[in-house]
Order: structure tokens, then sequence, then C-alpha cells
């Protein structure tokens, strides 16, 4: 097999990999908000289930979970998934997992803030939904953006667990290169494929951090 | 003369704990009032409760003949429905201790976002009169600036400057001048004397002795949760018969000699 033909192939399975991540990306940064919300909800119920759920996400690996998702359905109510179900269950598993983690970094940057900023708030009149929008979350943001690029460079290289359920990603794909040539080549070929996509990302971070850094915070 | 503010017989426990123990103070329109007292007395707790920042225990506060809050025959604390509320807020601005500057807005913005996005003043109005209030602080330069790029000092002036735009009738300020170094407090101080010269009404909680006797038409002296002295500050630092007020402003001067 030629390199071309090799990194070709290993750029259809990247095709895969980009999925996962614009996807779980896109899903999560939002969903976690909303899981933040409730860790800090008033309903202790609320809060206690969503801190249980916190705990799980970030307690057992992410490949378990991808194969709960994946197989629980049918363990638990022999329900018959088609293989179709396999890319929706690395999808479900992956949001799911990554909200959590999430919306850890949210509390605490959102915790972080002084409540004078909120008091401050308050005396001018601002209500409950202007305050978060003006004056919290743009302090937020800037708070946890370091965290949330960390989180997301792993989110890259977790991608690659797609493969224990069959999902065929870039690495799925180097995996089957390697095994008919007998060659490390396309590990090495995608370790570089990875690496490019992870500066991409940091690139990407590093300039929404700089907009940001119009300000200090103390 | 009109009545700004009312607040009778107010009580804040906190758990249980009695902070203020009954304070009934009024304040006319115009009128300067500097609260004095020991540390922990009361003295912000009484000014977070006239302006909403903790809820009452019972007793009553009415800014302009308006019901803020009052005890019902059961003796449950009722305040406004929030329509009335959100008005009654208006009338007062509160100057804090440590400035509360949004980090993330310009000078300019800081001042200008709650006409703009509370009041609904147009954009253009609200940095004019902005404008007008920064020159009259000496920081027309800085609207451009983050407060991180400020000193304490032109930090508080910004932050008043941020009260005053809404134009509250009644002004608190929580010891303005207590984060500052001591070059920068003379500024402040001549900032409020400027706007008691305007007849600006002012409640005033302050470790300044000098200030306070300079500026206050009435002094307030708190111990233990409770007015223990008060009346101009002829009458307030005159008196002798108040063996805390007596205790309190001498420590105090003491203090002041040694430094
Ligand atoms: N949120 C709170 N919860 C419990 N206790 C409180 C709270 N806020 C204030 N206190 C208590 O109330 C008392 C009065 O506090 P306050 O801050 O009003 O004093 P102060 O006169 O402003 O003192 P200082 O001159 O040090 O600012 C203190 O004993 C303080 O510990
Ligand atoms: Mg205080």
């Amino acid at each position: 097999m030629s390199i071309s033909t090799m990194v070709r192939l290993l750029l259809s399975g990247m095709g895969m990999t980009a999925i996962i991540f614009f996807v779980t990306l896109i899903l999560s940064l939002p969903l976690g908000m909303g899981v933040a919300f409730c860790r800090m909800s008033k309903n202790p119920v609320l809060r206690g289930i969503t801190k249980v759920y916190i705990s799980i996400m970030r307690g057992t690996p992410l490949m378990l979970q991808l194969l709960v998702v994946r197989y629980g359905p049918y363990f638990l109510f022999r329900a018959k998934l088609s293989d179709a179900y396999d890319i929706y269950a690395v999808l479900i598993a992956f949001v799911i997992n990554y909200a959590a983690y999430f919306a850890e970094i949210y509390r605490g940057g959102i915790e972080s803030i002084p409540q004078g900023q909120y008091e401050a708030a308050q005396l001018l009149g601002f209500g409950k939904s202007r305050t978060f929008t003006m004056i919290i979350l743009p302090q937020v943001i800037k708070r946890v953006l370091p965290s949330v690029t960390n989180e997301t460079i792993t989110l890259v290289k977790d991608t690659s667990l797609a493969f224990t359920i069959g999902v065929i990603e870039m690495f799925t794909r180097a995996k089957q290169i390697a095994a008919a040539e007998t060659s490390m080549l396309p590990y090495i070929f995608a370790g570089i494929l990875y690496y490019i996509f992870n500066y991409a990302v940091a690139f990407g971070m590093e300039k929404a951090e700089k907009a940001f850094g119009y300000y200090e915070v103390k | 003369m009109e009545k700004i503010l009312e607040m009778k017989d107010v009580r804040k426990d906190f758990d249980g704990l009695g902070v203020l123990s009954g304070v009934s103070l009024s304040v006319e329109k115009g009128e300067v009032v500097s609260i004095i007292g020991s540390s922990g007395s009361g003295k912000s707790t009484l000014l977070r409760c006239a302006t909403m920042l903790e809820k009452i225990s019972s007793g009553s506060i009415i800014y302009k003949g308006r019901k803020m809050a009052w005890t019902d025959e059961t003796g449950k604390v009722i305040y406004a429905p929030k329509a009335e509320l959100a008005q009654i807020r208006s009338y007062f601005g509160l100057v804090f201790q440590n400035f509360n500057l949004f980090p993330h807005m310009t000078v300019l913005k800081n001042i200008t976002a709650a006409p703009i996005s509370v009041m609904k003043m147009p954009k253009a109005q609200a940095e004019e009169e902005a404008m007008t209030l920064l020159e009259k602080m000496g920081l027309a330069d800085k609207a451009g600036e983050y407060p991180c790029r400020l000193s304490g000092g032109q930090q508080q002036r910004v932050s008043i400057a941020r009260a005053l735009i809404c134009k509250p009738e009644i002004l608190f300020f929580d010891e303005p001048t207590s984060a500052l170094d001591p070059e920068l407090t003379s500024g402040i101080l001549k900032v409020i004397k400027d706007l008691a010269a305007e007849k600006m009404t002012m409640v005033i909680v302050t470790h300044e002795m000098n200030f306070a006797r300079d500026v206050s038409d009435r002094i307030i002296f708190i111990s233990d949760g409770l007015i223990s002295a008060e009346g101009t500050p002829e009458v307030l630092f005159g008196n002798t018969e108040n063996e805390r007020l007596k205790h309190f402003l001498s420590s105090f001067y003491g203090e002041t000699e040694r430094r």
C-alpha cells in the first residue's frame, strides 16, 4: 500500500473523528451549563441527583460508559438496536460525559465570582437574568477558558475510544491498516494527524483567550 | 421638610444572633448623616438592610412615603410587591467599601450599563451624562480604561459616578475610604463634600472622625446594634455623659495620635 493511499484512508477516518469532536463540543458546552445550574440548584433532590450523575461520569472510565450506552439497552430491555445505533451511542456517551466535566468547570467559575458583583448589580436594578448574562457570564467565560481548553484537547484524543464499539474513525482505520500491512507507519501517521488536530484546537482556544485578555482578573 | 428615608424599630438577626436590636432612623432631604461606631456594632448591616441586601427581621422601612418593608400583626415581615420594590430601589444608591466595579467593562460602560439597560435611557444621553460625571471626578481621560488599570481612589470615584447617574434621592456610603491608601482618602472625601454642598442626601458610615465632623448635619453613634447617641457634630463630640461614646472617641483619637 502506498503512503498516499494510507493517508487517504486515515483521512477518511478523520471525518468521523471530527464529527464526534464537533458534535460533542457543540452539545456538551451548553448542556454543561444546564447541568451546572442543576448542581447549584436550591432544590436538594435535583442537586443530589446531579451530584451523583457527575460523580459517576467522572469516576468511571469513558470506555465503560460507551459500552453501557451501546449494549445497556439490549441487556436491560432486550432492545434490538441496529449497527446504525453505534454512532449515536458514541455521541450520547461523549455528550453526557463531557457535559459533566464542563458543568464542574462552570460551577467552579461561577462560584469564584465575588458576591459583591451580584450586590452591585442588584443595587443598580439589574434583574436576575440580566445580572447573569451581562455581569456574571462574561467573567465566568474568561475564568474557565483555560480549563475548557484542556478538556477540549482531551476530547480530541478521547475520540479514539469510539473504536471500542466499532465506530470507524481515524484510530480504527490506523489499526486496520497496521494489521493488514504489518507496519507501524499508520500509527505514526495517525499520531501526526491527532497532533495537527490538537494544534489547531489549541490555536483556536488561544485566540479565544486573547479575545478575553482585555482586562485582568484579580 | 420631606422625609426621604424612615426606618422604624428595625431589627436584624443572623441565625438568632441579634445584630440590630431596634434602630429607628429618619433622613430628610438634603441631610448628611454620618454613622460611627466600633467594629461589629452593626453599621454595615444597617446600610445593607436599608438597601435590601439583607432582609430585616422586624420593623419597617419607608422611602419617600412608600413602604418598602413592614411587619404585620403576627410579627411577620412583609416586603412590597416586586414592581413596587423596583421603583423604590431607584430611590437609593450604595457605594461599597471595595468599589465592586465590573472588571470586564470599561469605566464608561460601568457607569452607563444600568441607565441604558435598566432605566432605558438612550445610549447617547447616558454616555453624555457619564462623561459629565467623569469630568466632575477628574477622570474624563479614563473613560475607555478598564477598572484594573485604575488606582483605588480612581475606582472609588467611578463607583460614585456609577451610583450618581441613576439620580438617587439618597446615597449610602459604607466606609468609602477604608480600602484606600491614606494619600488617596482625601480625594474621595472631597468628592463627598462637593456632593454635600450640592445638597445630596447622604448616609455615610465612616471611621474618619474629622471628616464626619466637617460634613455631617447629624452624627449617629451605634453601639451593639442600637443608636446609643446622636446629634449635631458639636453635640455629639461634646457629649461627655455617654460612657460608650466617650470610650469610643477617646480610643479613636488615642489611636490616631499614636500613628
Ligand atoms: N451575613 C452574616 N451572617 C452572620 N453574621 C453576620 C453577617 N453579617 C454580619 N454579621 C455579624 O453582625 C455583626 C455586625 O456586623 P457589621 O458588618 O454590620 O458591623 P460593622 O459595624 O459594619 O463593623 P465594621 O466597622 O468592622 O465594618 C458582626 O458581629 C458580624 O459578625
Ligand atoms: Mg462594616
